[in-house]
């Protein structure tokens, strides 16, 4: 599959790719190299991921990092329950290799990825906010596609399945976990861009209204908000709108006004667009 | 575009390659020998011809943060057509991380002032710049004034990067010290150096007896509050400047801190203090300091912030900051009432007093003397040494 077909593809699926984003999720697949996306939070970073799976047909398996995260709870973990009842059942003659075996191993999202026979996307979702203890157990399974568990000896994949890690930056990533993955950095897309992912994602919304809803949602961007739309919210808003009936922005200030909710998500940036605002930018637009 | 000629000595792709790598190295990208042969390989996989193609999976694969991902079209052009093989920026050593240019909030007007420029610069906190002699209080009349100064001063004007880097330098000292407090207490963790044997043990019947799950406890953080209330009144504009690089300091210390402005109003710069962007940062400072060297309305100014903030800010945990000289136009009683009832709310009240450095100051000022009985502390900050003395007695609080 070359970079120009993996970019239709995913245009099919519903994700509009640039070049740069194409490229790298090309030279992700061919090297077997994870892939590291950065960005604003709302530019489509989770949305790569499913894409790719369903542009692949195989099973995405989603890791999502938080604070405290550790190997039980995403690579594996003994099932001390059932090791427990086998050693009840066998009166104490149960040896250790059969305690020790794959049957008792509950797999997290990470053993699991390694252990299927297609290879599946796996998305390891906000990476930074997991603790750095967690990024160096990544390491081994990001340069090797292979985790040691003590008991059972080394796991090797079956199957190197395709990796897209995503941050936004609550905190600095490694240096060896950077120089193992391929980067690519997204940012909020362009006008043609938008409207080409407004078009993939919602064909309902008509030519004036889309303009002028990508039109509007850019503009709010270069004002000064605490969060600025990203395009799910672009699309959220879009739905809202064509939910209520609205053909033109212009002709509708009360259900724009109403409807804000879906782009502005907090009190602050709410207030720092009134209806005068709201009125220059579609103005503006149209 | 013209395409580089490279000697005829180097042969092949692969030892262009390898310069290109160490052209991205000298520039501060972290690139070594193995991303040579993985460029390679990269390029095998695309139309290698493409010069478009050939960037952008360059760029994946060597880019390594946004910086990098920003300046490699840059760095790419120089090397392959022609642009020279300049160092697009400066040499940076392998093994420091390549800062990413964030900008400073006060950017010095003049860059690269020399050593004796600086060394004069330390003492003017101490002299009273001429500059700002409009206001009053440098001629010897530190007489509290109602009057509104409305000129809009560009507080970049007010800051020098030396005393500001010492002023925060102090801030930042006085935030740790104060910051990694823990509760006396142990509660369960994640985490912990103690085992929780009571827990465990409950656990363990569902395990017939076996105390397979360990839990463990922990002293939960319990980090202390600044609130710092910053007098920028007349009387208080030779201070202000070092003043405000002290409140930066605080709020960009990683510890809860609040920051507010007063003269005969009271405002909030803790979100100015803190923005990244430092030309929107210094612009919203500048609107906020309207009035910026008037009178002095210290009680009036505290109560709206109890009105206003207190609810929000203050807590058991919350050490209140007051920098001011202590004169105020309003009846002094007004003060300590006031005062009183921030303490009922706050932990601690510290009074920062530029004045009390001086040889033979008594707090004879009415409002000082109505606020002492209130007051935790009055400490001297009249110089950076004086504030980056301030750390011990922090500690003690």
């Amino acid at each position: 599959m070359s970079v120009s077909e993996l970019q239709q593809g995913l245009a099919r699926e519903g994700y509009v790719a640039d070049d740069r984003l194409a490229m790298a999720l090309h030279l992700a697949q061919v090297l077997g190299r994870p892939l590291l996306l950065e960005g604003p939070a709302g530019v489509g970073k989770t949305e790569v991921a499913k894409a790719l799976a369903a542009l692949r047909d195989t099973r995405l398996i989603r890791l999502q990092c938080y604070e405290g995260l550790d190997a039980s709870h995403s690579i594996y973990e003994w099932n001390y329950q059932r090791q427990l009842l086998a050693i009840r059942a066998a009166e104490g003659n149960a040896s250790e290799d059969q305690l020790f075996a794959d049957k008792y191993l509950l797999k997290r999202p990470l053993l699991e990825a390694i252990s299927q026979d297609t290879p599946p996307v796996l998305l390891i979702d906000e990476i930074d906010r997991a603790d750095e203890e967690f990024e160096a157990y990544l390491l081994e399974i990001l340069s090797d596609f292979q985790i040691t568990i003590p008991e059972l000896g080394t796991i090797k994949a079956r199957s190197k399945p395709i990796v897209i890690l995503t941050a936004n930056g609550t905190r600095d990533l490694s240096d060896a976990l950077r120089r193992r993955c391929l980067y690519s950095f997204l940012d909020y897309p362009d006008k043609a861009t938008e409207l080409a992912i407004l078009k993939a994602r919602m064909p309902a919304v008509e030519g004036l209204l889309a303009r002028q809803i990508v039109g509007v949602v850019q503009a709010l961007r270069k004002e000064d908000l605490e969060k600025t739309p990203g395009i799910a919210e672009m699309l959220d808003w879009a739905a809202a709108l064509s939910g209520l009936g609205v053909n033109d922005l212009a002709k509708s200030r009360d259900e724009v006004r109403a409807t804000l909710v879906c782009l502005l998500k907090t009190a602050a940036d709410y207030d720092a667009a009134p209806p005068e605002v709201m009125d220059r930018l579609i103005g503006k637009v149209a | 575009m013209q395409v580089t000629r490279f000697p005829s000595r180097a042969d092949g792709l692969a030892d262009r390659m390898s310069g290109f790598i160490a052209h991205l190295r000298m520039n501060g990208l972290r690139v070594g020998p193995r991303e040579t042969g993985d460029a390679l390989a990269a390029l095998a996989a695309v139309d290698a011809t493409d010069r478009d193609e050939a960037r952008q999976a360059l760029c994946s694969l060597l880019a390594g943060d946004a910086e990098d991902w920003r300046r490699f079209d840059k760095l790419f052009d120089s090397y392959w057509f022609n642009a020279g093989k300049q160092r697009a920026g400066t040499a940076q050593n392998a093994h420091v991380r390549v800062q990413s240019a964030k900008p400073k909030i006060w950017q010095d007007s003049e860059q690269g002032d020399g050593a004796e420029d600086r060394h004069s610069r330390n003492d003017d906190a101490t002299t009273p710049d001429p500059g700002e002699g409009e206001a009053e209080g440098t001629d010897g009349k530190l007489i509290a004034t109602r009057t509104a100064n409305l000129n809009r001063r560009d507080l970049r004007e007010l800051m020098d990067e030396e005393a500001l880097r010492q002023a925060e330098a102090a801030a930042l000292s006085i935030a740790r010290a104060i910051r990694d407090r823990r509760s006396r207490r142990r509660k369960q963790a994640l985490r912990g150096p103690a085992l929780d044997m009571r827990r465990i043990q409950r656990a363990s019947l569902a395990r017939g007896g076996e105390p397979l799950d360990l839990f463990r406890r922990a002293r939960p953080p319990r980090p202390m509050r600044i609130v710092a209330l910053c007098d920028v009144s007349g009387s208080m504009t030779v201070y202000s400047r070092v003043f405000l690089a002290f409140l930066k300091g605080l709020v960009g210390s990683g510890c809860e801190a609040d920051a507010y402005l007063f003269h005969t109003r009271l405002m909030r710069v803790t979100d100015a203090l803190r923005d990244h962007d430092s030309i929107r940062a210094a612009g919203r400072l500048s609107l906020m300091a309207e009035g910026f060297g008037g009178g002095t309305d210290i009680s009036g100014s505290l109560e709206s912030f109890l009105a206003g903030y207190g609810a929000r800010a203050l807590n058991g945990r919350t050490v209140v900051l007051i920098l001011s000289d202590g004169y105020c136009t309003r009846e002094p009683q007004a003060l300590a009432d006031v005062l009183a009832r921030i303490r009922r709310k706050a932990r601690r009240i510290v009074w920062l007093n530029p004045l009390k450095g001086w040889k033979d100051y008594a707090p004879v000022a009415a409002a000082m003397q109505a606020a002492l009985p209130h007051l935790d502390a009055h400490l001297p900050a009249n110089t950076l040494d004086a504030l980056a003395a301030l750390e011990p007695e922090f500690r003690k609080l």
